[in-house]
């Protein structure tokens, strides 16, 4: 799963990608126009919206992206950079931003398309920009207080709004749609021509207009690929066929006490649940977390078999079925529930008056296979933790 | 070009990046990578002593100009050359308004980098970096951002209109 860098592409080769993005970054900007400051600065006094239709297209169709490859699970969207949100700052430095947009007739990425074809007002933009940071790096200690007031970290504009992501990218499409045919209107009325948007080729813009509308009620109405694919597989879990296999727990005791390096036991209850009680060998997986691809590895053993265990039978037996989904048919899943298990061996193991053979037999090994299981666990606290592979944030922004 | 079509492209050079490497675009940063390696080689002592650039060359152990910021602007400006070249828009020139004189434009180009540079530290990112990548992740603070500098250019507008429309 995507963002590529670090897992599948090397980060060594991040400032290459940077290189040619950049290449793409500054062939877009000049061919729309950005290299112009009297285009940009059109926006501002109605004579020339392109800025605004193309920075807002942009924008869109790039959301519109990340929402589909998420749909799609192409793309983690919880390690990719959000830029944090600290409001006073956020406003006041875009205020005297839109200050300087108006008086220096740039940005500082437009300024830099400008300056590469010999604009002589890019460069000088440019200078002033980097003055102006210095500026900054020198007030900083005076400003240090205000720029780090109201810290939110990583906020979401749907999160504030409390809605679903994807019923905010289908009113920002909306906005943006409506944004493009009221400026479209707005310019031809300023540059005292017939609006021309009502006439012309009213096909071709109702199909531009439709297509990022019906690409967001598609991923609207269609399940994402994890629930379809649970979905999948429950059915055909629920159908009989796709059995995950069992494995009871007396025979779990004896595979742990006798091979516990042939095993993966995999607990996935809470981490509170697995903190309180859980079967020795085992670690802590969450259901939740099990499709995280940071643990497809090692769902993949090949020496190791895994066994899966929760909260109820139907848990570990949905674990099973990830594992299975990620291309491990080896799993198993534990036919009693935590609790069961622990009642089983570490419980009153009580011998019943004139027992039979079997009954001796069965209490005797749990006996003994609760102080064995409690031994191996022991000597294993010290071993090194496998799983514990934190996904972090990637970190972007213009810093 | 079409500004929609030429959206379409950039919203894919974007999201391409965010595909590839997990964060957005920029632009400003590398403006700031200059700006601190100029001090570092102008004025050691006082860079030594300043947290601010401290907290830079933290951020950047390999050197002050290894950034990823600083490529991707490399980049910019051959992207943008090569645009210019195919278009016919390469050459020499100042762009300004109908009334205005060349001095003018550029002490304007300079303060109005200024100011911008300033408040794309003060707002953690400019249009590129904070406006445009937080909109495509629909980040809260890029999103406020970007309607902070629109709806502050717009309010300022009618004040410095004889630099761009009126004579």
């Amino acid at each position: 799963m995507a963002p590529l860098i670090p897992d599948i592409i090397a980060p060594e080769y991040n400032y290459l990608i940077a290189l040619i993005v950049g290449i793409g970054f500054g062939f877009a900007l000049e061919q729309a126009g950005f290299s112009s400051t009297r285009k940009l600065v059109g926006l501002f006094y109605g004579y020339d919206f392109t800025v605004l239709k193309v920075f807002f297209t942009a924008g869109v169709t790039a959301m519109i992206g990340v929402v589909l490859l998420a749909h799609l699970e192409l793309l983690n969207t919880s390690i990719i950079f959000v830029n944090p949100t600290f409001l006073p700052s956020a406003i006041t430095g875009g205020i005297i931003m839109g200050a300087g947009f108006i008086i220096g007739g740039f940005c500082p990425g437009t300024s830099a398309a400008a300056a590469a074809i010999g604009k002589l007002d890019g460069w000088a933009f440019i200078g002033g920009a980097t003055i102006g940071i210095f500026a900054f790096g020198e007030f900083f200690p005076l400003l240090e207080d205000f720029y780090m007031a109201g810290n939110q970290g990583p906020l979401l504009f749907y999160d504030v709004l409390g809605i679903e992501r994807i019923t905010f990218a289908l009113i920002l499409t909306a906005i943006a749609l409506f944004a493009f045919v009221a400026t479209g209107m707005i310019e031809d009325k300023v540059n005292n021509k017939p609006v021309h948007l009502l006439s012309g080729n009213w096909k071709n813009k109702t199909i531009a207009a439709s297509v990022p509308v019906a690409l967001v009620l598609l991923i609207m109405i269609t399940p994402s690929r994890k629930e379809f694919t649970m979905e999948k597989l429950e059915a055909r879990a629920a159908a009989g066929e796709c059995k995950p296999d069992l494995i009871d727990a007396d025979k779990l005791a004896f595979e742990i006490m006798n091979n516990y390096y042939q095993y993966n036991v995999i607990d996935v209850r809470s981490p509170e649940e697995y903190e309180a009680f859980h079967i020795a060998t085992a670690i802590n997986i969450p259901l939740d977390d099990l499709h995280n691809t940071a643990y497809r590895e090692l769902l993949n053993q090949r020496i190791q078999t895994n066994v899966f265990y929760g909260a109820s039978p139907a848990q570990a037996k949905k674990a099973c079925l990830i594992a299975r989904y990620h291309g491990n048919t080896s799993s198993l899943a534990l036919d009693v529930t935590a609790r069961d298990f622990e009642n089983t061996f570490y419980g009153d193991i009580s011998i019943p008056e004139n027992p039979s053979k079997e009954q001796q037999t069965v209490a005797l090994f749990r006996r003994q296979a609760a102080k064995k299981m409690k031994e191996i666990e022991e000597n294993l606290a010290s071993r090194e933790k496998p799983v514990k592979q934190k996904m972090t944030r990637v970190q972007g922004g213009c810093s | 070009m079409n500004p929609y079509l030429a959206g379409v492209l950039l919203g894919f050079v974007l999201l391409t990046t965010i595909y590839i490497t997990g964060r957005g675009l920029g632009a400003s940063g590398a403006m700031k990578s200059v700006a601190v390696t100029a001090v570092k080689a102008t004025a050691p002592e006082h860079y030594e002593s300043t947290t601010y650039y401290q907290d830079y060359e933290a951020d950047h152990p390999d050197g002050t100009m290894q950034s990823w910021l600083v490529f991707e602007m490399l980049g910019v400006l051959i992207g943008a050359f090569f645009s210019g070249a195919l278009s016919g828009r390469l050459g020499l020139k100042l762009e300004k308004g109908p009334g205005v004189t060349n001095t003018t434009r550029v002490i304007g180009a300079i303060f109005g980098g200024m100011l911008f540079g300033f408040g794309s530290q003060l707002g953690r990112g400019c249009t590129s970096g904070s406006a445009l990548s937080g909109m495509a992740v629909m980040s809260f603070g890029g999103i406020i951002t970007m309607l902070a500098i629109f709806g502050g250019a717009y309010a300022l507008a009618y004040f410095f209109r004889k630099l761009w429309i009126t004579r």
